[in-house]
């Protein structure tokens, strides 16, 4: 089976205090920890079981710039065959539709079995992967949790519904499923994986290599546009206790027996 | 305008809250419209929920098809493409069947797609300008749209309240014979229940709940020993059940269970709105959480910056020792 995962470096939201920057037009990154993007990791690592079971390459292909290149060599160390980096100025402002117009030209590119997104990332989207099937005329399903591969091209997949219920379908090959998290147990990679494939060539396509004009990607052609951030004005938000330790514990103590929490 | 179009989530003939707060959100988009309610679906069920949206909405769609009597995403967004004008607005919910429905519906619409709104400021010129988060919710997005050839949208669970309004009587149109046969190379099989756990989070009036901040699988211990002291029993988040470090049974929120204790304490996690939406009933929230920054403290009623893995195991002391004098 021919897999490609769409993946993404991503601020890192659990090690990183996420402040605007001065002009307020984006968040201060000078300082932040970037990583793949959690949901695509496990994107990933689910390729690669599947591979394992039914033989195959896995793909790992980035729209991006060049600092992203450290996250196709990460997601390759895991195993993954190949790593394509995805990178044009002409790209720069397009919305999810954009980044699915970019994706689509790509996968026809090559010939792939099943394509792989993360849920979401850190804008919260979760809209690439449902945009992309729909561009390729692929069947879809979004926040899969199982993956089972049938005979006859086809698989068998859970999507994770309310309540931790899991609704099952069967799916034709080729299609598109985002990936949630806690499928598997993404494989550790160390330091000496990554020096590994550090020498490994990283082929880029641009817009011309994928025969893609500014009437479709980028910002010209985005419908949705980012004007600022900014931090919403707190509501009432927490009493924050400032007290030392011994102190903010007898409170938490005297409240928590307060509301009927200790008999 | 473009006309508004509501898409409702029911089951079992019952209509889910969002239908109103979707209402809501169509009139801060547009004051002077009424949105147009449609439901797919098949038999009894379908008519027993259009017929209860008739006090709030003056037009329902019935979709009506055997194929539809599971919501299929691939499906419904077929049907829905035989009904809908041109250069409409469509807004779902932000949950696990408008996440499937929604981009997709979007390419295929032609239209503009923006998810997870938390707020409308409304429309300027072609622009719809709305609020979204990012980075799971510690910053805020101004978000322009340009809707001039329709727009596809999906609003956050509870982000809207239902308006009050006095009832109407609403009338139900019968679209099923625009759609035909509907066939998708995804089939729905079956819906399976979530595993029930060795204990049952559901009933305890206090719970002690885990997230990221536990760091790894040996400090769950620390949170169950002050569950035990205190009489609770230990909850999680999402990441902590992603790292295999406790069992989904234990896991609060949208995709878990959801509680209703008297007290819930929030230690190392961060707050996320999948995760707010399993805690009801306004338990007293206690947050215990080393970023300041962190959504939950926005939730919460008591805050408490410090590390939960040295702030837990002295509250656990506390706690035995309050009890060693009670019992002398």
């Amino acid at each position: 089976m021919e897999i490609l995962v769409c993946v993404r470096r991503v601020p890192d939201t659990s090690e990183n205090e996420i402040e605007l920057n001065r002009a307020g037009d984006d968040i201060e990154r000078d300082e932040l920890v970037y990583s793949i993007n959690e949901p695509d990791n496990y994107a990933v690592e689910e390729a690669l079981q599947i591979v394992a079971r039914v033989g195959g390459n896995v793909t790992v292909a980035t729209v991006g710039g060049d600092d992203d290149e450290e996250i196709l060599r990460r997601e390759m160390a895991m195993g993954a065959n190949h790593g394509v980096l995805i990178a044009d100025a002409a790209f720069n402002g397009s919305d999810g539709r954009g980044i699915a117009t970019i994706l689509k030209a790509f996968v026809q590119k090559g010939h792939y079995d099943l394509i792989l997104t993360g849920v979401q990332a850190e804008d919260g989207g979760a809209q690439v992967g449902g945009m992309l099937a729909a561009l390729l005329d692929y069947p879809f399903a979004s926040l899969v949790n199982s993956i089972e591969v049938l005979e006859g091209k086809k698989l068998k997949i859970s999507r994770e519904i309310e309540g931790g219920n899991k609704e099952m379908n069967e799916i034709d090959l080729p299609c598109v499923l985002s990936i949630q998290t806690g499928i598997n147990e993404p494989r550790y990679v160390g330091m000496r994986g990554i020096r590994q494939v550090a020498a490994v060539p990283i082929p880029t396509f641009g817009a011309s290599d994928l025969g893609l004009g500014a009437s479709v990607v980028g910002e010209a052609a985005a419908k949705v546009h980012r004007v600022d951030y900014f931090i919403p004005a707190l509501g009432k938000g927490a009493e924050i206790l400032h007290g030392t330790r011994e102190e903010n514990i007898d409170k938490v103590l005297e409240l928590v027996a307060a509301k009927g929490g200790l008999k | 305008m473009a006309r508004i179009f509501t898409y409702i989530v029911h089951k079992g003939g019952v209509v889910d809250d969002s239908a109103f707060e979707l209402a809501a959100s169509a009139r801060k988009i547009d004051a002077a419209t009424s949105p147009t309610a449609i439901l797919t679906g098949w038999g009894a069920d379908l008519d027993v929920a259009c017929n209860a949206l008739r006090a709030s909405y003056a037009e329902i769609w019935k979709i009506a098809n055997e194929a539809l009597a599971y919501p299929n995403a691939e499906l419904v967004r077929k049907a829905l493409l035989k009904v809908l004008p041109s250069n409409s607005i469509v807004l779902l919910p932000h949950q696990h069947f408008g996440m499937d429905l929604a981009p997709g519906l979007s390419i295929k619409t032609d239209s503009a797609f923006v998810s997870d709104v938390l707020e409308i400021a409304g429309v300027v010129g072609a622009d719809l300008n709305v609020v979204r988060q990012e980075f799971g919710g510690q910053v805020s997005a101004h978000v322009r749209c340009d809707i001039s050839s329709g727009a596809v949208v999906t609003i956050r669970p509870a982000a809207f309240k239902p308006l009050e309004c006095p009832p109407i009587s609403g009338a139900v149109i019968d679209k099923s014979s625009d759609v035909g046969a509907l066939v998708s190379g995804r089939r729905y099989l079956e819906t399976v229940a979530a595993e029930a756990g060795d204990v049952d989070i559901t009933k305890y009036n206090v719970l002690v709940s885990i997230g990221r901040g536990i760091q790894e699988k040996e400090n769950v211990a620390i949170a169950q020993e002050l569950a035990d002291a205190m009489g609770a029993a230990v909850s999680c988040s999402r990441p902590v059940v992603d790292a295999k470090w406790m069992e989904k049974s234990r896991q609060v929120g949208s995709s878990g269970k959801t509680v209703k204790p008297k007290v819930y304490l929030a230690c190392g996690i961060s707050g996320s709105f999948q995760h707010l939406a399993g805690i009801k009933g306004s338990p007293f929230l206690i947050a215990i959480n080393k970023n300041p920054k962190a959504p939950i403290f926005q939730a919460a009623d008591v805050g408490i910056v410090d590390d939960i893995l040295e702030f837990l195991p002295e509250l656990t002391s506390k706690v035995r020792e309050m009890r060693t004098v009670a019992t002398k």
